[in-house]
């Protein structure tokens, strides 16, 4: 069927066809699995969703803050950083100054969903159609995450991640793996070959294997007496030099990738760590790249097929009147000046471009067909969107469908901050003279190599000094934080293990502009 | 699609994950600990803590951009009537306009890192490093606490435990038996072939002889190991219980008219210090809560906290009062006794005679340690007549401790100096 038929809300549909599904706040297994079959009924039926099979774990909120700390897997290796997050959220929690999320779902197949124990039947339901229907659409279809991440492999990865993680801390002691994990998790921005398609796709059945039979043989010629004896042959060293023997190519932007194959004196398992956080980092990249359009395409699949339960008469008005409050609330964009301001909301930006997109090719105003000439008026919202959650980012989405429309619903405008100014000037206003330029700011904001400094390995001497060089190309002039920048630099001469240096160098001029310097600590 | 409750699985799934960063944190939290104790109520100091650290040891660094150099465009939402060209100026002290969109929430509040400690987090780290000194006298009562002792031989264990006198020993014997052919013997053998090889009327049969001994006994010796795994001798221990301690610590508190409010309160403060330390580290010990004004009686727990009484001072009542319970329940032959004392320094001067003979002649030669604490609201009016008589006690007796302490916030230091684990010993 057309997506015309599905109503704004609006006046209450006359005739009401079936019995609402549920009444109330209480909720039970049965009723959220006749819930989610008529959910899934329009979901796949007639907005023609394509998702992975689903599958719902009801957690409590004490599991809920046990998966935020581990960045929302189900399944991580353990370190202290996780418990940093765990206790910082928890306080939050405890004192109600934050409230949990109602879900977390997971980009793997099956596609884990995650609902609280303490939502209520019509939260449950939303939910539901959230993550189950729209989260779930986005991350088989979108082509980053088809691109840069194996949804069926990732959590027998992370299993195998975890055991080895707590097999180095059992054979090496937890202070030698924490150190490693620090500098890896302090690179893991920097974890990333974003120029380049994954170079492997990475096989864990193959990764697992291997490092299998590595510890294997290792095992079989271990004999705990031999440690005990002096130590004369070079080959006991053998595990200390694992080595590319191919001179490493530079420039190279991964320096997880780099210091993991060109390291000259990493042991093997440190490598291996390295690798699993390299790995992390690329599955969170698309997600990284996506938060605009993932929520977006959620928010809108939720409140189209809410709208449709509620016109077929499966949800009460008392539900949709809570869904109505709850949405609203999700959907919330402060304005700058607002004490609540903290950068865009996600769900906003994303829901009203969608909603947007469905009204341009229904009901197409003249500066529609103007801006959006191949889609105003074709009639074919669900498929326009599709074909847009498919084949866009965050940053070329918002680069071809942000419209005047919503510029100007929202009243963006765009300002420049130079640091030697005292005052910031307006350059750009939700006007005819400024769309363009609003437009092509805020897509950019959202375009992730842009916002991450932009470091790469630019000379390693290893036959002589061991000296590694990195290079910052410094855009506009933002250089890196002192502090922090010698801090990871740190990090990397302790994975490097010899004297590391930093030139920040603009990309305009190639002018040196600062230059950081660490040794090794002994 | 499946539904699984996994509401009963198994919680604190990040407990290793906290253990983790609270092990990491230990140093800052420390401080923050301390601190936190100065503000802390009498009644609060058993309770959760939220602690507030501003640590780099928890600090997760990362390349990122310095926010006060350069020059960003930034869009926001909201505009309410700028135009184009119109300059705002920039809030002080802050990112202009409120920061982007991709401010994360790990890059904000890195200065102050607040989070709860559990109650028993909070102890732990509270009074570690504490313990009461010579802790000696046993009597074996209670076993508890095993102690690993020699117990034999085995033939398996960890490397650092191989005997290698009975390895060895196993190895000749087994050597002999076996008759494994010695070095010499070998030599010997190839040193008669060597000549037989070259004598002139060559003796084929003698070489071909004299071959196949050598290459027997080089057989034999591949064969049969130099050490064997069968001669592998471990040292063997075995986890022997020990003798538990038992100790009894008497809190004597002078509960007079002059004890001020301010000062009761500092004097119980230290009481319940010490009552939470010794019921957290010592299972084995008694406490014994002594309060006196100009007479002095035993009380429980519950009255020597928040009882309120008032009258004269004696302080000689008090130790009269703890002499006569030791010779009446806690025989020095089988009891650690401790003594901690608080008062004002008030006494009558008629009772400090009687009081310094009690203390140095009756008690301390059954104490352990003995320390006094003197509440005073400020220093410097010269020493109370009770610190002057105990400042000779302590010059003639290293069991004897006295220390001064004016306001709440001395009192964790004070009593960290009285209890380290190097104090007494």
């Amino acid at each position: 069927m057309s997506m015309t038929d599905i109503p704004q809300i609006g006046p209450k549909p006359a005739i009401k066809a079936a019995k609402p599904l549920f009444d109330g706040p209480e909720w039970n297994f049965d009723l959220i699995r006749d819930v989610y079959d008529a959910i899934a009924e329009i979901g796949i039926g007639e907005m023609g969703l394509d998702i992975y099979r689903n599958q719902i774990e009801v957690i409590t909120a004490e599991q809920m803050l046990d998966a935020y700390s581990s960045i929302g897997m189900p399944v991580m290796y353990r370190h202290w950083s996780f418990g940093k997050r765990f206790a910082h959220d928890e306080m939050y929690y405890r004192k109600g100054a934050r409230s949990l999320a109602f879900e977390i779902v997971i980009n793997s197949d099956p596609c884990i969903n995650y609902i609280m124990e303490e939502n209520s039947m019509t939260m449950q339901c939303l939910v539901l159609a959230h993550a189950a229907m729209g989260h779930n659409h986005f991350f088989k279809n979108n082509y980053l995450f088809k691109q840069w991440t194996q949804a069926d492999a990732i959590l027998e990865y992370l299993a195998f991640a975890k055991k080895f993680v707590s097999d180095c801390e059992e054979r090496f002691g937890v202070p030698a793996v924490e150190a490693v994990i620090d500098a890896a998790h302090a690179l893991m921005n920097q974890g990333v070959s974003r120029n380049a398609a994954p170079r492997r796709r990475f096989d864990p059945a193959k990764a697992r294997e291997r490092e299998i039979r590595r510890r294997e043989y290792e095992v079989e010629i271990y004999n705990e007496l031999w440690r005990t004896l002096p130590q004369s042959k070079p080959e006991a060293k053998a595990e200390e030099v694992v080595i590319d023997p191919s001179p490493p190519i530079v420039p190279e932007e991964n320096l997880l990738y780099f210091l993991e194959k060109h390291s000259p004196k990493l042991a093997g398992w440190k490598r291996e760590i390295l690798r699993i956080v390299r790995v992390l980092s690329t599955y969170f990249y698309p997600q990284r790249q996506t938060k605009v359009m993932n929520e977006g395409c959620a928010t809108f699949v939720h409140y189209e097929i809410m709208n449709r339960l509620y016109e077929k008469g499966l949800v009460t008005d008392g539900s949709m009147l809570e869904f109505m409050h709850m949405h609203s609330a999700v959907v919330y964009q402060p304005a700058f000046s607002d004490r609540g301001f903290s950068g865009f909301n996600p769900y906003a930006l994303g829901f009203a471009m969608m909603r947007d997109i469905k009204r341009i090719c229904l009901e197409p105003t003249d500066e529609d067909r103007q801006w959006f000439p191949d889609i105003a008026g074709n009639g074919e919202p669900m498929e326009t969107l599709k074909d847009a959650w498919a084949n866009f980012r965050d940053e070329s989405f918002i680069h071809q469908f942000l419209s005047p429309k919503v510029i100007r619903d929202f009243r963006l405008f765009h300002i420049r901050n130079k640091s030697e100014d005292h005052a910031v000037r307006v350059e750009a206003i939700h006007d005819e003279m400024g769309y363009r330029d609003v437009r092509r700011l805020l897509a950019r904001q959202y375009d992730v190599s842009q916002q991450d400094p932009d470091i790469q390995v630019t000379d390693a001497d290893l036959s002589g000094s061991r000296r590694l060089v990195l290079t910052h190309f410094v855009r506009d002039g933002i250089l890196l934080d002192k502090d922090e920048c010698d801090r990871t630099l740190m990090h990397v001469a302790r994975l490097w293990g010899f004297r590391v240096r930093l030139v920040e160098v603009d990309t305009m001029t190639g002018a040196k502009l600062r230059e950081h310097e660490t040794l090794p600590l002994p | 699609m499946n539904i699984i409750d996994r509401r009963l699985n198994p919680k604190s799934k990040s407990l290793g994950n906290r253990q983790r960063f609270v092990r990491r944190a230990k140093a800052d939290i420390r401080e923050a600990v301390k601190d936190a104790l100065k503000k802390r109520k009498v009644s609060e100091v058993e309770g959760s803590e939220k602690i507030s650290i501003r640590s780099k040891s928890v600090r997760e660094p990362s390349f990122s951009h310095s926010r006060d150099s350069g020059t960003r465009d930034m869009v926001l939402p909201g505009n309410k009537d700028y135009k184009v060209g119109d300059l705002i100026p920039k809030p002080q002290g802050g990112g202009g306009g409120g920061g982007g969109g991709q401010a994360s929430a790990d890059g904000e509040g890195q200065d102050d890192f607040v989070f709860t400690l559990s109650k028993d987090e909070f102890l732990d780290l509270f009074f570690e490093d504490l313990k009461l000194p010579n802790l000696i006298k046993t009597r074996i009562r209670d076993l508890k606490s095993p102690v690993p002792q020699r117990a034999g031989y085995t033939s398996d264990g960890p490397p650092a435990k191989l005997n290698r006198v009975r390895t060895m020993r196993r190895s000749l014997a087994r050597r002999i038996a076996l008759k494994r052919p010695k070095d010499t013997d070998i030599l010997l053998l190839e040193r008669a072939l060597a000549e037989a090889e070259t004598d002139v009327p060559r003796d084929e049969s003698r070489i071909a002889e004299l071959r196949a001994r050598l290459d027997k006994l080089l057989r034999l010796r591949r064969t049969i190991a130099y050490v064997d795994p069968i001669d592998l001798q471990y040292n063997r221990t075995e986890r022997v219980p020990r003798p538990a301690t038992q100790a009894v610590m008497f809190c004597l508190m002078d509960a007079s008219a002059s004890m001020t409010e301010p000062l009761k309160d500092l004097a119980k403060r230290f009481f319940m210090l010490l009552h939470l330390f010794l019921s957290r580290h010592y299972r084995e010990v008694d406490v014994v809560f002594v309060r006196h004004t100009s007479t002095a009686s035993e009380v429980d727990e519950e009255t020597f906290f928040r009882g309120v009484e008032t009258g004269g001072t004696v302080i000689s009542t008090a130790l009269d009062e703890m002499d006569r319970i030791v010779r009446d329940r806690y025989s020095p032959e089988d009891w650690n006794i401790y003594a901690a004392q608080a008062s004002d320094g008030d006494n009558i001067p008629d009772d400090m005679g009687r009081c310094l003979d009690l203390v140095e002649n009756s008690l301390l030669p059954v104490c352990q340690y003995f320390a006094y604490i003197e509440v005073s609201e400020q220093i410097g009016f010269g020493d109370t007549i009770v610190w002057d008589g105990y400042k000779e006690i302590a010059e003639r007796n290293k069991h004897f401790a006295m220390r001064r302490v004016t306001s709440p916030a001395e009192i964790f230091p004070v009593f960290h100096e009285l209890f380290s684990a190097a104090a007494g010993a």
